[in-house]
């Protein structure tokens, strides 16, 4: 194929990159007071790209690039995802970023830079390509954490998430080097086609390193001390993009990478599945032991994030293709929860500021029953009571990972569910029967509330309305990677 | 003979003393920077030797790719540190605390 041949089917990312740089310039020079056409234009960008990914010449499956990249149906659904969380990122630090005079016109050229690196990143099929993108993603995001750059919180959240980001790509690029070293190949193809007996041991020291690297980036116990003091350092629209799109990029590559890398097919899955197998259940211990202490509602979202990354990476142990569709699905339907709570959070404001502790919360629904309702039923959701949405998302992990045999996984995940149901019953009872504190102030946007009521609205519908949508796309999208 | 083994294991004991100097140290934040640096080097003495071995320039390549990012990686690492210090006065790793359970 021509260099020519590979630039049309790159477009979307060439579009995100010329867009960012065109908006940081315009940025510069207009005056302050028009910064927020900065966000529209960021907003309309994306958009752009949503489109020339689902229905422009990057739409078809094509290798690009000598094997660096590839666009299929895979990359298609996790791009559309993460530009749509992309989108709400911006839209909720509108009224926010204004008052707490942070309202600069970097914040969506950010996160525009690091969504250029997460679409680059899932459509990886070669570890040096892996490691840009990544990269890209992670350097955008360190300097969106210290983003309120006057306020000890951010830097120190910003400090933390730099260090141990930059730890897990060193742990990350040593398992890279040792994998090219052995199997003398970058390419995910080439590095399937060079694994033997003879070099077994080496790549699996390689192919450990990869992992733990990665599962820094999703935030998987034992690699997760950072997320809870990220999550309550940066400023809240921040915390509610880091918990929702790189998440779901880093979740994306992490699948693809395994399967395409290490497929079933040379054995190698037996020696990733165990891995993946502990970190899960890792995982969902941690996040339903920790987040009981908790007295912060963004601590509290940090610890239900490590838990329900456990829960996908349940779905990524199952190996089979059933259990990469179970993976998108429950990706995508916590993006929903979690951006629409994030949204929630982002109403909790008094005159003299954020209130960001859980006992601000109380008696919500005699002061602001329409909050109480909407934050109630997200809690279910996230908690996987049916009904809700967030309860497909298990069942289909569940399925995926009982056909694969993994039982102990699914009874661990079982039980660590129940327990987390705990904390966010209390938070419901909270809202519900405790004594009323003061009321929050009601002017949280246009922005902020309609994305609460559309998250509300799915995951509450979302059976009907997206469910069978969201299950086939998913499915036809894992059908790519085998 | 100095053979690929013993630049793996450079590599290997460069990457420990980097590894642990993020863990270890309770001074100074600049130290942490300086050990991911070593880390880095550490992959890439790893990349090139695997290269040489292999007769293969595609190590090199990443190398390359991995100089360049750790640069930049370094250029954001100092910048947050700037501010981190404006706020703070100093850049004590232990001082690093104010958000505790």
């Amino acid at each position: 194929m021509q260099l020519g041949d590979n630039i049309s089917f790159a477009f979307p990312e060439i579009w995100l990159a010329i867009s960012a740089m065109a908006l940081l310039m315009i940025g510069v020079f207009i005056d302050s007071k028009y910064h927020r056409f900065i966000s529209f234009g960021a907003i309309f960008s994306i958009f752009v790209a949503l489109f020339l990914v689902n229905f422009g010449t990057a739409s078809e499956n094509a290798s690009l690039f000598n094997g660096a990249f590839v666009t299929d149906g895979f990359g298609q659904f996790s791009k559309s995802v993460i530009y749509v969380a992309a989108i709400f990122a911006i839209i909720l630090s509108d009224r926010f970023m204004e008052r707490e005079r942070l309202a600069r016109f970097e914040y969506p050229v950010l996160i525009l830079l690091s969504v250029l690196g997460m679409s680059l990143m899932v459509a990886s099929t070669d570890l040096i390509s892996v490691y840009m993108g990544i990269e890209l993603q992670s350097l955008a995001l360190y300097i969106l954490a210290t983003f309120n750059r006057d306020s000890r919180r951010s830097t120190e959240a910003g400090l933390k998430y730099f260090v141990l980001g930059a730890l897990s790509s060193g742990l990350m690029l040593y398992g890279m080097s040792l994998i090219y070293g052995f199997t003398g190949a970058t390419t995910f193809e080439a590095i399937a086609a060079g694994a033997d007996e003879a070099n077994r041991i080496g790549l699996i020291f390689g192919m450990v390193f990869l992992i733990s690297g990665l599962s820094f980036k999703v935030s998987a116990a034992p690699f997760h001390m950072w997320t809870p003091d990220v999550y309550e350092g940066s400023p809240t629209p921040v915390t509610a993009f880091f918990a929702a799109a790189p998440k779901f990029a880093a979740m994306a590559i992490f699948a693809r990478v395994l399967v395409e890398a290490f497929p079933a097919a040379t054995d190698a899955l037996s020696d990733w599945q165990q891995v993946i197998v502990l970190v899960s259940i890792l995982s969902m211990v941690v996040g339903a032991f920790s987040a009981i202490a908790q007295k912060n509602i963004k601590r509290l979202m940090a610890y239900s994030s490590i838990g329900h990354m456990g829960y996908a990476l349940m779905g990524l142990a199952a190996g089979t293709s059933q259990g990469i569709s179970s993976v998108l699905v429950y990706m995508t339907i916590y993006l929903i929860m979690t951006i629409g709570t994030f949204a929630c959070i982002l109403m909790m404001r008094r005159p003299e500021g954020m209130a960001e502790n859980i006992s601000d919360l109380s008696g919500l629904s005699q002061t602001r029953p329409g909050l109480a309702i909407m934050f109630s039923a997200l809690m279910f959701s996230l908690a996987g009571i049916p009904i809700f949405l967030g309860f497909f998302a298990k069942l289909y992990v569940f399925m995926a990972a009982v056909n694969a045999g993994l039982f102990v996984l699914v009874v661990v995940g079982a039980l660590s569910s129940v327990i987390a149901t705990y904390y966010y019953l209390r938070v419901v009872k909270i809202i519900w029967m405790d004594e009323p504190a003061p009321e929050f102030e009601r002017d949280a946007g246009p922005g902020v509330k309609g994305v609460a009521i559309l998250s509300t609205v799915l995951i509450v519908a979302g059976i009907v309305v997206i469910m069978p949508f969201l299950n086939i796309a998913a499915e036809a999208a894992a059908a790519t990677l085998f | 003979m100095i053979g690929l083994g013993h630049y793996l294991t450079v590599a290997a004991i460069l990457f420990a003393i980097g590894a642990c100097g993020i863990f270890i140290n309770r001074k100074n934040v600049i130290i942490i920077l300086m050990s991911i640096e070593l880390m880095l080097l550490a992959v890439n003495i790893n990349l090139v030797a695997f290269s040489q071995f292999l007769g293969d320039l595609v190590g090199q390549v990443f190398a390359f790719m991995v100089l360049t990012v750790a640069a930049a990686e370094a250029a954001i690492g100092l910048a947050i540190l700037v501010t981190f210090f404006r706020n703070r006065g100093d850049i004590a790793v232990d001082d690093a605390n104010l958000m505790k359970n």
